[in-house]
């Protein structure tokens, strides 16, 4: 059974006998699809933002720097890459966290793991997949991120490219442990909340735009419209895609319910996937920071093998799921 | 008592920045909020997140953006 379905009776309820619209029609379609999407995402928000800032609460930044610190490259990178599931990465912290890796120990490449999973695999993002396209795609992408956060984190160890990172970096070494202020139980469910409700006052607008958008275009544009200019057989799709989505990190909220209507007209699989993990791992304003610690070099290096995974397992996904 | 917020100067460390003075102001203290983003700070302190705001250099809040009443708090609990 669908645990949606209470959902879909508030839906219809609202559209037909509070709203009046008549039933079969494009808007009552519309609209029902409006209302059902919305309260499905924000319900999932609620739950699922709640539990992962539990977990979070016990792992801050500051022991996953010890956790990866202690261990080998590659089960390093592995991981980073999964702790970067639950953190959250916003772009003022890239530059702390880069040198409080780096100083306490941790490998470049296990460091650039986290740095890109972090952002790639973040729980807004994972929530509106699982609402919008199902536990599958929600479930490739997990995989997908994880493969090229690994691996992105493991060619760019093997490059050494320490001579690349400003060299002030490298002068000092930090002790690894520190002393948090400490936290109850009571306090980490209020934080849960806390954070809960602060990501949904700041994703909201961005969602009711991005459904809105994806509802009228779920009921006006025709069926398989765009595939004669993004199917799966358009070689440039993919490339195209990855660019137009590295200015629009701060959006990944808005942008999900969009592409999912895009991709119901004919927008290929593996197209949108890419789309998806060029919005959110390869951020424009976080490459801007990261210049403070780094070489222009090594930020097009960090963004270029990220973006090359990423076009792979966009043209991957594409010839798969066709 | 020297309260200090360094951030690396991004919009959610100078959110902070202005909610303190607000706070301050609000609890009649004279005290000046000092506003830094030198991350050095924040590392030497063994941290790497920002904001880090700051009480006799000592990191009370880390990390996160509070509401006016937890930091609130946090300001009466550690002056």
């Amino acid at each position: 059974m669908n645990i949606f379905y209470p959902v879909q009776l508030l839906a219809d309820w609202l559209t037909y006998s509070i709203f009046n619209i008549v039933p079969n029609t494009t808007l009552a379609g519309v609209i029902n699809f409006f209302i059902y999407d919305v309260v499905k995402i924000f319900i999932l928000l609620s739950v699922i933002i709640f539990i992962v800032s539990i977990i979070r609460s016990y792992l801050p930044p500051e022991k996953i720097r010890v956790i990866l610190s202690q261990k080998n490259k590659y089960v390093g990178n592995i991981i980073a890459s999964f702790l970067g599931i639950i953190t959250p990465f916003c772009s003022c912290s890239a530059v702390p966290l880069f040198l409080g890796f780096v100083q306490a120990g941790v490998p470049l490449g296990t460091t650039f793991s986290f740095l890109v999973a972090s952002p790639m695999i973040n729980e807004v993002a994972l929530v509106l997949l699982l609402g919008m396209f199902g536990w599958k795609i929600a479930l490739i992408y997990i995989i997908s991120g994880l493969i090229i956060s690994i691996l992105s984190g493991i060619i760019i160890g093997k490059m050494k490219l320490e001579k690349l990172v400003e060299s002030f970096v490298y002068e000092k070494i930090i002790s690894r442990s520190v002393e948090l202020p400490l936290i109850t139980r009571k306090e980490r469910i209020i934080y849960a909340k806390d954070y809960t409700l602060d990501i949904l006052k700041k994703v909201w607008p961005y969602i009711l735009i991005g459904i809105g958008i994806g509802a009228w275009i779920h009921g006006y544009v025709p069926a398989d419209f765009l595939a004669q200019y993004a199917g799966g057989d358009k070689w440039y799709a993919v490339p195209l895609a990855v660019l137009i989505g590295i200015p629009l990190y701060s959006n990944a909220a808005g942008v999900i319910p969009l592409v999912s209507a895009l991709t119901e007209k004919g927008v290929a699989m593996g197209t949108t996937l890419a789309f998806m993990m060029s919005v959110t791992a390869l951020s424009l304003p976080e490459f801007m920071i990261l210049k403070k610690v780094m070489k222009t070099r090594l930020i097009f290096i960090f963004a270029g093998v990220v973006g090359f995974g990423i076009v792979v397992t966009g043209y991957l996904f594409n010839l798969i799921l066709m | 008592m020297i309260i200090e917020i360094i951030g690396s100067g991004c919009k959610k460390c100078k959110m902070l920045y202005d909610l303190t003075q607000e706070v301050v102001s609000d609890f009649g203290l004279s005290i000046n909020v000092l506003y830094s983003t030198d991350i050095n700070k924040i590392v030497n302190m063994g941290l790497i997140s920002s904001p880090v705001l700051t009480i006799n250099d000592k990191p009370v809040l880390v990390g996160i953006l509070p509401s006016k009443d937890k930091l609130k708090e946090i300001i009466s609990k550690n002056i």
